[in-house]
């Protein structure tokens, strides 16, 4: 009988051990843990120290991150006018990048635009966007697509987060390129 | 209000003629002008329209009962000009908007507004059937599979041991037993001292059941729309929620053909209005209420802090795809750990990865001199230093 119990037991130990590592939701356990998680801030993490609960906070308002050009044209009518007639690339000829701006363009605006400007990106094909103008269709300068990577304008949101100062004039740049070739 | 009534009494003259001409022309392709219509619409109009829903603009769902023609062609053609003669229905719904203005269409002839608006007035067709549920493939995974029979293999063997032990007098099958039994636990104990700290597979339960397969795979939104710190930054970037938002202002449902047998649409139009509810988004009046919250994302795959990886290091300058790493996330409903992202893993990849030197001016010389030194055509990443203990851990 007590055999028998022995028995039972050591098979429900090694289930139950078993069953126990199996759980995809939960990481597995960490060999001295306090060097994989070190006590500096990682990003994304939560932190009670600020009002909203992130680490990841938003620059100082009023400063300017190394590299960054501020951009002073308001997200209104009247911006999106001045820097259409005013807004002049500064990108110079080495700085322009070519390859670089196609491959952007790919990346946050074919999905819409499609490869070749004309409004027949793979979101409008699949009908969840619809009306995606062709640039050519379109009077807009420079200026004027800066402006609406900036800010975006009515249903298109601003891509300013995703790219930038630099890469947003390389994006432009590429944007020119695909409307003066469906002007042709 | 008389002026709009002797306004709509005109309209409405010219509304009926107009209908008469075109039966009387087009008796038999009056379904045709809805029909052009619809593509006009649809290439033009819905990027700012819906019938049924405000969008940028009004729902213009059998708008005619609510303008007259004539006032509609001449909004539609110069809207700003229409404002600027004073009219006052154009100027109320410009502020209605907030100013924002209309893209004039100067380009469209009278019989194209007239196809637009027999497209708004005839009854939205909806797809009929659509409903038909794809059945998802089921997927037996294999490393479940496996660690089954690895489990009840394990049991039998235990079984076995034990029945010798405790029943049997013969002393070669306990000596056989005892080895079979050492060979197991120093078996098991490996594999299961082995994956300490390793979480392939690892797939926990996220605040928004966000499916890789319908954004990255369905719908081939390239990774780094989202991920857009990947290119520049250390971390790839969990996409703040104002990128959603470009695309989900406007979709805040899921197509029927996106439901699966394991998701119905219900359940991924409820996932969209967690996103609206963190954003701030209030659908009914489409704006911002301010009243943000934060999604609390569980992070998978997470190297250990004495480990340095950085990610533009590899998709910017390496040119490496994403899925090398994080495996066919286009195809993963839930996202797991795709790699086991221990040390022998990076190490073998630096091993093998050849490093692009062609066209490469800068480093041609120290290129040039690596390739003799190895003797080889190509480097790889470990000869040029990736294999290195300083290159990751400092």
């Amino acid at each position: 009988m007590r055999n028998t119990i022995t028995k039972i037991a050591a098979i429900l130990f090694v289930a139950i051990a078993f069953t126990s590592c199996n759980d995809k939701t939960k990481p597995q356990v960490q060999f001295m843990p306090d060097m994989y998680t070190s006590v500096a801030y990682e990003p994304y993490g939560v932190n009670t120290a600020f009002a909203n609960g992130m680490d990841s906070q938003s620059p100082v308002e009023g400063t300017i991150a190394r590299g960054q050009v501020p951009y002073d044209y308001p997200n209104s009518n009247e911006g999106y006018d001045a820097a259409k007639n005013e807004l002049k690339s500064p990108l110079t000829e080495y700085t322009k990048n070519s390859e670089k701006g196609k491959a952007l363009y790919g990346i946050y605006c074919a999905v819409c635009h499609g490869k070749k400007g004309d409004g027949q990106g793979d979101l409008v094909k699949r009908e969840k966007f619809l009306g995606i103008p062709n640039y050519k269709d379109r009077d807009i300068t420079e200026g004027s697509i800066y402006h609406v990577i900036m800010y975006g304008r009515n249903l298109m949101g601003s891509h300013a987060s995703q790219l930038t100062g630099e890469e947003r004039w390389q994006v432009v740049n590429h944007v020119q390129k695909l409307r003066n070739d469906l002007l042709k | 209000m008389k002026s709009v009534k002797k306004h709509s009494q005109i309209g409405r003259l010219v509304v009926a003629s107009l209908t008469f001409l075109f039966l009387f022309t087009f008796s038999l392709s009056a379904q045709g002008d809805a029909k052009v219509g619809k593509s006009l619409f649809n290439a033009n109009c819905a990027a700012c329209h819906k019938l049924d829903k405000k969008l940028v603009g009004p729902a213009l769902g059998k708008i005619s009962e609510r303008r007259e023609m004539d006032w509609l062609k001449a909004w539609i053609k110069d809207n700003n000009a229409l404002r600027a003669s004073g009219d006052a229905d154009a100027i109320a719904i410009y502020e209605e908007y907030k100013g924002s203005p209309m893209t004039a269409f100067p380009q469209f002839a009278d019989a194209d507004i007239e196809n637009i608006v027999a497209y708004l007035d005839a009854d939205p067709v909806k797809k009929a059937g659509a409903a038909a549920v794809a059945a998802a493939p089921v997927e037996v995974k294999e490393s479940g599979s496996s660690n089954l029979i690895s489990y009840v293999v394990f049991l039998v063997l235990a079984g076995l041991v034990v029945y010798v032990y405790f029943k049997s007098d013969n002393g070669f099958l306990k000596i056989v037993a005892t080895i079979i039994l050492l060979f197991n636990i120093a078996y098991f104990g490996f594999t299961a001292l082995m994956s300490i700290g390793v979480d392939q597979g690892y797939q926990p339960v996220q605040p928004i059941a966000f499916s890789h397969r319908i954004h990255a795979g369905d719908n081939k939104i390239d990774c780094q729309y989202c991920h857009s710190a990947a290119k520049n930054s250390k971390t790839s970037g969990i996409p703040s929620v104002n990128v959603c938002m470009n695309c989900h202002k406007n979709i805040g449902e899921v197509a029927e053909e996106t439901a699966t047998a394991e998701h119905s649409k219900a359940f991924y139009d409820g996932e969209i209005q967690k996103l609206y509810k963190a954003a701030g988004w209030d659908s009914e009046n489409l704006e911002y209420t301010g009243e943000t919250e934060p999604i609390v994302w569980t992070r998978i795959h997470n190297l250990p802090d004495f480990a340095y990886y950085n990610h533009s290091q590899h998709v910017t300058v390496g040119g490496i795809k994403c899925q090398k790493c994080h495996g066919p996330v286009e195809e993963m409903e839930e996202v797991y750990q795709y790699s086991p992202l221990t040390m022998g893993w990076c190490i073998d990849c630096h091993k093998e990865t050849k490093v692009k030197m062609e066209g490469n001016g800068y480093y041609k010389n120290i290129h040039e001199d690596l390739s003799k030194k190895y003797g080889v055509e190509k480097v790889t990443v470990a000869q040029m230093g990736g294999k290195e203990c300083g290159k990751c851990h400092y």
